[in-house]
């Protein structure tokens, strides 16, 4: 309860600086020669905050919200699975790991942004060109943490299940997957953050709904304001998503140790 | 097959290790014959990092040994056809699946072999009663203590009933007092049905108080049997009171005199690499 105080007392006093560094008037100008410079290049918190409450409340934002999360899911939910099932796959067979290993390094070193113009032309302007930027970035992170985890895996343990009689598939459900699963969710927080990057970098670069195409038209006409306005509300939306996996994560693996875990008699 | 075939034949094993980095190759064991009968308790005694776990990983079939065979109850070991079904194996190390409760790991088995959830559970549980574990069938394999998660290693092999049970160094990280009941409790279990064991250990006491048969390795590398003692002391045993009668004494330094020598040669081979 204290830290969180603390934590709200730290958000109010960066606005509070951010406000009374660019309200017009309130301080004497220490770097920009007029009085509304601060302003125009920094924007104004209350004014940011009433360009959300506007959106919110006209519902404005709710279809570019909307489009920007589907392909924000769509981008996490294929990257991972697909990192998934390509990691499980590379880990278990060493050939097949062999082969692609330089291929993979390739793809993963690649500035993959770059591809967004290539996935525009591929895919049109609509969603299906955010999301597949998304799944080039999400794919790498899940997919390298998976390969890991699979390699990792105490030979001990598989031993143990082969003596009980495990099959090759039931080796994979009940030893390998569980097993990776905790760097998949270590991984999961980062492929949240960047399948956003995904979104919104695609709707930066052509796009004609989403918040990031709202961001770029207000950049347009140098509306700062709104700018700031969109940048909040996509952290704000990225904390949740971040959120939501963090619980799915505390629920599939009650079975980890927790650092100086005692019962509660 | 035949009934009388021994529960368990090294004829003249070998496994050597490939070097590291193209160094020369590594022969742990070398020209291995040794039998575990029918019903029989033998264990396996030898200096440290002398092989006895590369033995015990052939007689699994998790290994296939670079030359001579391995067979179980007459049937030779084929590393292609997998490992020694009717084997069970406690190993040294923690083997149990985090992920799982108690009860879950006991039943691993029995679900590996697709028996019913219900029916599983319920010897599940019969088996952690056998074990000392009722009541802590829901608790993850953290939050048991050493000997607890022992012991659920334990039951989550016998509830397979293997025709014989491998054991690695099971009780090596527990405390002396643990140890010996955990000792009691194997013997008990075992003489309920009698199964065949190969039991490896560095502890000479415990490989006596638990015996039939004590086989004795020399040191590494190209380890192989150079001494097979009977243990006739009479049974049930109480291992913490047989290891005071003089019985057990005089076969103490029978089997302590062959082993000495080894164990000095694995001291010297050690402090020089």
């Amino acid at each position: 309860m204290k830290l969180r105080i603390l934590q709200f007392t730290v958000l109010a006093v960066l606005i509070m600086l951010w406000h009374v560094s660019t309200k017009p008037g309130l301080l004497p100008n220490f770097y920009f020669e007029q009085d509304n410079r601060a302003a125009f290049f920094f924007g104004e918190p209350v004014k940011v905050f009433w360009v959300i409450v506007d959106w919110f409340t006209s519902f404005e934002i709710f279809p570019h919200l909307g489009v920007t999360l589907l392909e924000t899911m769509l981008g996490f939910v294929i990257g991972s699975v697909g990192g998934l099932g390509i990691g499980l796959w590379l880990a278990l067979s060493n050939t097949a790991s062999a082969v692609m290993e330089p291929y993979i390094k390739g793809f993963n070193s690649m500035p993959r942004v770059v591809l967004a113009p290539i996935f525009a032309v591929w895919f049109g302007l609509g969603i299906w060109s955010k999301v597949a930027l998304g799944v080039t970035l999400v794919f790498f992170v899940v997919f390298f943490n998976v390969y890991q985890g699979v390699r990792e895996v105490s030979p001990t343990l598989l031993a143990n299940a082969r003596m009980l009689g495990a099959s090759r598939g039931q080796l994979l459900r009940s030893i390998y997957l569980p097993s990776a699963m905790s760097w998949v969710f270590a991984s999961l927080h980062n492929a949240v953050g960047l399948a956003f990057v995904g979104a919104v970098v695609g709707e930066y670069l052509g796009s004609s709904q989403g918040v990031g195409y709202l961001i770029l038209q207000a950049e347009g006409t140098f509306d700062i304001n709104t700018v700031f306005a969109g940048i909040i509300v996509l952290t704000a939306f990225a904390l949740v998503l971040d959120a939501v996996v963090g619980m799915v994560e505390r629920r599939l693996m009650t079975w980890q140790p927790r650092a100086s875990e005692t019962e509660k008699v | 097959m035949t009934s009388t075939a021994p529960a368990l034949a090294f004829d003249d094993v070998t496994c050597r290790f490939a070097g590291r980095d193209g160094g020369p190759a590594y022969t742990a064991v070398a020209n291995a014959t040794l039998t575990v009968g029918v019903g029989e308790f033998v264990s396996v005694v030898g200096p440290t990092g002398c092989g006895k776990s590369t033995l015990l990983n052939v007689a699994a079939g998790l290994l296939a040994p670079s030359s001579g065979t391995i067979s179980a109850f007459g049937e030779k070991l084929v590393a292609a056809d997998g490992v020694n079904r009717r084997a069970g194996y406690m190993f040294q190390a923690d083997a149990l699946m985090p992920w799982r409760t108690g009860i879950d790991n006991v039943i691993a088995g029995l679900d590996f072999r697709g028996v019913p959830r219900s029916e599983a559970r319920q010897r599940g549980e019969e088996w952690l009663r056998r074990v000392g574990l009722a009541g802590f069938g829901d608790r993850y394999p953290h939050q048991m203590s050493g000997g607890m998660r022992k012991r659920l290693a334990l039951a989550q092999t016998l509830i397979l009933s293997p025709d014989i049970l491998l054991m690695d160094e099971p009780f090596s990280a527990l405390d002396v007092q643990t140890r010996q009941l955990m000792e009691n409790e194997l013997l008990a279990l075992w003489a309920e049905d009698r199964k065949s064991v190969l039991f490896i250990t560095h502890d000479l006491e415990e490989a006596i108080a638990l015996s039939d048969r004590v086989i004795v390795l020399s040191a590494g590398p190209g380890t192989r049997p150079i001494g097979d003692f009977r243990i006739d002391l009479p049974r049930p045993r109480d291992v913490s009171e047989i290891r005071m009668t003089p019985a057990f004494l005089d076969l103490h330094r029978v089997i302590w005199a062959a082993m000495k020598e080894e164990v000095l040669k694995a001291y010297q081979a050690q402090k020089a690499a």
